[in-house]
């Protein structure tokens, strides 16, 4: 018995697939949904979803979103997300370099926005890089793709 | 019949604008391919955050869940977004939209304000006197998501503050290359059942829930991201299905403009070569005339 799981991002389809289990970044921890699971709404934390299915994992690493969990289906509505195979390691690692020193610098007072939006910046190439770091050397077999696509 | 270098330059400068025309319909050609891109990649997401809403829909008590779902007894004051173009040359595009919306809102015996999306429709509603409360104007070709929230959420303060009871979506649906047709769509309240169009006719007969949801964190949290978020995502899919409207009906509008012009180069180029015998015959029949004067006088 395999429950059905579906990612989608702002701009595009990021998977489709079955699933023994999938494992979400919710509000409130992390959790294991496993087929037949109740009804369930809840937000998403930054972090890493997993999809196992018949011994095989995929790692998607989500910024923030939605999932909707039904009995036979996991809908995952995210603000942004990608498979750990498509990370753009120097695309994040200079983000995070950029991010760094700007917060270096002090928030500015007056703009608590932009000191926000530089935090999270922060926050989603750090998750990136330790998703890659962690999983990607042979623990998914997904072969690399030739040209890793942004966010 | 005007004379030969008058046609001639009729000719010339119709051929100008047959150049133009066709530079504009290549220029055309290329940004319907890109919009409808844009459109096709938001789709999946726009689909699967409907069919969550539509099972939100279908929840018992639905009307207590949310006040962005909840319909108002008294419809007092109409917020109207409308989405236009902010150029021309677009064929029936602009024109189109504004009528159906003022069929659609002048009987209203509401109050309506209008939001308008595009230049050429803020000064269309203006010309008709109608009270435009926001102007979003000269938006960039490729629009994203934090471009066009604004407008979604200033349709939700406008609701939830009470200066609307019912906000009203006019944008135009791309059909294909040829057919673009203006819709109506009831923004908030939200109600699943009202909506048209592609999404609605592919979960039509998607599967039931009838079990409540669990919430996590909590309902009203949930729903209080999800609701708003949604309706300014619905105002980003008909963004860009109006853009890719816009730019296939100025395409069109362009091809024929450069048919026409080519068949009005035609008819002129035919009036000339007669202007032209014309005057040759004149000529000829001036100097046989003075010739046979001369003959007759030696």
């Amino acid at each position: 018995m395999t429950i059905r799981c579906e990612i989608a991002s702002q701009d595009r389809l990021v998977f489709e697939g079955e699933a023994d289990i999938v494992v979400l970044p919710g509000v409130n921890g992390e959790m294991g949904v496993l087929p037949n699971h109740a009804p369930l709404l809840t937000t998403l934390n930054l972090g890493v979803i997993k999809v196992r299915h018949e011994g095989r994992e995929e790692i998607f690493t989500v910024t923030g979103g939605l999932a909707e969990i039904q009995p036979d289906i996991v809908t995952i509505l995210a603000d942004a997300a990608e498979h750990v195979d498509e990370i753009d390691i120097a695309r994040a690692e200079e983000a995070r370099a950029r991010a760094q020193e700007l917060l270096e610098q002090g928030p500015p007072p007056e703009d608590l926005d932009r000191y926000l939006a530089i935090e999270a910046a922060l926050k989603r190439s750090t998750l990136r890089l330790d998703a890659v770091r962690r999983y990607r050397s042979g623990r998914s077999r997904i072969p690399q793709r030739e040209e890793p696509r942004g966010e | 019949m005007a004379n030969a270098r008058e046609v001639k330059q009729r000719i010339r400068s119709v051929k100008n604008i047959a150049q133009v025309t066709r530079a504009l319909q290549a220029v055309s050609a290329s940004r319907v391919r890109k919009a409808m891109d844009a459109m096709y990649h938001t789709r999946p997401y726009a689909h699967k955050a409907w069919q969550v809403l539509t099972h939100i829909a279908e929840q018992p008590d639905r009307e207590l869940l949310h006040p962005l779902l909840t319909t108002r007894d008294e419809i007092r004051n109409v917020l109207v977004v409308m989405i236009s173009s902010d150029r021309g040359l677009a064929g029936p595009y602009n024109t189109n939209i504004l009528r159906a919306t003022l069929r659609a809102f002048d009987e209203t015996p509401a109050k309506v304000r209008y939001i308008s999306v595009g230049r050429k429709g803020t000064e269309l509603l203006y010309r008709r006197g109608k009270e435009i409360m926001a102007d979003f104007s000269g938006l960039p070709a490729e629009p994203t998501f934090a471009d066009i929230s604004p407008i979604g959420r200033i349709a939700v303060e406008e609701f939830l503050s009470g200066n609307a009871d019912e906000v009203y979506l006019m944008y135009t649906d791309f059909v294909n290359m040829v057919r673009q047709d203006p819709v109506k769509k009831k923004l908030l309240p939200l109600e699943t059942e009202s909506a048209e169009g592609l999404v609605q006719a592919e979960f039509a007969n998607s599967r039931r829930v009838s079990a409540a949801y669990l919430y996590e964190p909590g309902e009203e949290e949930i729903l209080d991201e999800i609701i708003p978020n949604f309706t300014r995502l619905q105002v980003f899919q008909a963004v860009l299905e109006s853009f890719a409207s816009e730019h296939a009906a100025r395409m069109v509008a362009m091809q024929n403009a450069t048919d026409n012009a080519g068949e009005l180069a035609g008819l002129l180029q035919l009036e000339y070569n007669k202007a032209r015998q014309l005057s040759i015959t004149s000529d000829i029949l001036d100097i046989v005339g003075g010739a046979e004067a001369l003959a007759k006088s030696k």
